[in-house]
């Protein structure tokens, strides 16, 4: 479909995924690292919002760093719609002809980057903890980074002739730049022009359940191993996240045992948590779990085992007997200062 | 109606094994001798969801794979589940596909393994863990995609499935008419494990064999095939360091406890 050179990159474009009218952290983070890319290039940042009602967006857009916005608004549209979303997508994408396209890698954008990628013919990377741009095989080209089998392993992946360059990154992986007001950006708005073919699948509505999404929004996570049932279970967990003012979570062996639900689990396979203070106890730290929390700001972790691999990830280390260091942590978070 | 259904698996390296992958400094392969191979875990709850269908609903389920010829063997557990046939898509046209040569491959193998009305997929696998096949298998063929299926249900005989689809902070609802691909999470269903009795009657089911001949006859040129039709490469491979410096706070646990508050509130994070 649409080729541009592929050594030209003089246009990025970013998908700013909104819910409800609210732009989805993760499209502020991944437009802070258009910008950052766009910088040295002279590249323009374009950002497309789809929905109902996103009359805030624009403006947050252009303040973390959009050149442009391009908003579709139809009422149609106020939920996620794969078929419609996808082809307005690829339609901007033709028209515009980026160089590299980034995508949130929230449940709906990792079913619109796919099937955009697959239409437009060209690749598309997972997931990327970076997105550089480096000299290799003689061409300066968009470099992303994945880790690869649950983080033991880091991968290049480079997609050297199709353009645009397409790739989806995790919420919390990358770092929102602070807005700033007096940028100016151009908004311009376009039709959906949608036609009956777009609705294949259709979304209904959408059903909030209590305690998911939670974990993305909570400054301080504690979190579960193994290891920290038989110190006292779940109670003991909830009662340190209450005194820390913060939200359980726990490794995919606790969530496998039933300890803590699906929506609630570290890593890999999981969720990706960036707190302020990610606190790991129980766990012996194997890296499809570690993996999830790499980004927090400070991690401290609590095992009985002095020797466990938890600790290199970690800031601050207390081994010893749980049943011992956790109550003992508990009274001193809720002792006031 | 009864629904002809097709279920896509993936052989993958067991995940509980991952961390026992090394990579050669010098020749920047991976090192995964030892690693036994399964069938990737999420695959085998989107099968077990064909069978209930199919026992609800009638019709059939034939379960198909792309791998080497050792990726039989996840066909022979799934036939020995209660799938009614396999096909496996292999030939060395097919290596080193990243994932849209891989869904132009699968949507060849479909239309040539016969006419369908439901493709089901587990949400992603295990190794890639990209999750991108579905969606892209999905417009390879040019159907409808609802994935991150937690519920499916069926009305109107069957033709139109009505999804409880997974998003952050609760589940979208989504109609589809078929045919369409849906792509399932683990907590849809328990997955059922083979019985005596279905491990014979596996041996009497027929697999067969779809090699990039069969694709290009059904209409997918051999350029878009494996690695020649990947856009993305890998350009690197490398272990991943740990920046983090530990600190580790000594004494009882009182005292660990007291001085870890007292750093933590310092530094505001608390």
């Amino acid at each position: 479909m649409t080729q541009s050179n592929p050594d030209s990159l003089k246009e990025i474009l970013v998908w700013a995924e909104q819910r409800d009218g609210r732009l989805m952290s993760v499209a502020l983070e991944i437009l802070s690292k258009a910008r950052e890319l766009a910088g040295p290039l002279g590249a323009r940042v374009s950002a497309v919002v789809i929905g109902e009602g996103c009359g805030a967006c624009p403006d947050e857009l252009v303040a973390h760093g959009a050149d442009r916005v391009f908003v579709v608004e139809d009422a149609r549209l106020r939920l996620y719609q794969a078929d419609a979303f996808t082809a307005i997508l690829c339609r901007i994408v033709g028209e515009t002809r980026p160089g590299l396209v980034l995508l949130g890698a929230t449940s709906v954008g990792a079913d619109l980057a796919p099937a955009a990628a697959a239409r437009l013919a060209t690749g598309l990377t997972a997931h990327c903890t970076d997105v550089h741009i480096e000299d290799i095989d003689g061409r300066a080209q968009p470099v992303m980074t994945v880790p690869g089998w649950r983080g033991n392993l880091m991968v290049k992946i480079v997609c050297p002739e199709k353009r645009p360059v397409m790739a989806t990154v995790r919420t919390g992986v990358m770092e929102k730049s602070a807005p700033d007001p007096s940028r100016t950006g151009e908004v311009v708005a376009l039709e959906a022009g949608l036609g009956e073919g777009e609705f294949r699948a259709r979304t209904i509505e959408k059903v909030a359940e209590a305690g998911e999404g939670e974990l993305e929004q909570a400054r301080v996570v504690v979190s579960g191993g193994f290891g920290f049932y038989e110190a006292g279970g779940t109670a003991l967990l909830e009662e340190l996240a209450l005194a820390a003012g913060g939200v359980t979570a726990g490794s995919r062996p606790a969530c496998d045992a039933g300890w803590v639900p699906e929506s609630r689990l570290i890593g890999q396979s999981g969720k990706t948590a960036s707190p302020d203070l990610f606190i790991t106890v129980g766990a012996s730290g194997a890296p499809h779990y570690t993996t999830g929390f790499a980004k927090s700001k400070i991690v401290v972790a609590v095992d009985r085992n002095p020797k466990a691999p938890i600790f290199d990830v970690a800031d601050f280390g207390i081994a010893g007997d749980l049943r011992e260091v956790l109550p003992a942590l508990v009274e001193e978070l809720r002792r006031k200062t | 109606m009864p629904l002809r259904i097709l279920v896509c698996i993936k052989q993958v390296p067991d995940p509980e094994q991952f961390d026992r992958m090394t990579l050669d400094p010098a020749t920047g392969s991976i090192n995964r001798a030892g690693i036994a191979p399964i069938t990737n875990p999420v695959d085998r709850h989107a099968l077990e969801e064909g069978l209930r269908i199919r026992e609800a609903l009638g019709g059939s389920v034939t379960v198909l794979t792309m791998g080497p010829p050792q990726a039989r063997k996840c066909l022979e557990d799934a036939l020995a589940m209660g799938a009614d046939r396999g096909v496996l898509l292999c030939d060395t046209a097919f290596a080193g596909a990243d994932t849209l040569a891989t869904s132009a491959v699968l949507a060849a193998g479909i239309r040539s393994a016969g006419d369908f009305d439901l493709v089901l997929c587990g949400n992603e696998s295990a190794d890639g863990a990209t999750g991108q096949v579905p969606a892209q298998l999905a417009e390879a063929l040019g159907w409808p995609r609802v994935t991150f299926a937690r519920k499916i249900e069926w009305s109107r005989d069957g033709m139109l499935a009505r999804v409880e689809r997974e998003i952050e902070g609760g589940f979208l609802r989504v109609e589809v008419e078929l045919p369409a691909v849906i792509a399932v999470v683990k907590r849809i269903n328990r997955s059922r494990l083979p019985t005596i009795f279905g491990i014979l009657e596996a041996a009497k089911k027929e697999i067969a064999e779809v090699g990039c001949a069969a694709c290009e006859c059904a209409g997918l040129v051999a350029e878009a095939m494996g690695l020649g039709g990947s856009p993305t490469r890998v350009a690197g491979i490398f272990q991943s360091h740990r920046k983090r410096q530990v600190e580790m706070i000594g004494g009882d646990a009182k005292e660990a406890a007291r001085t870890l508050v007292a750093r933590l509130r310092e530094m505001d994070v608390l």
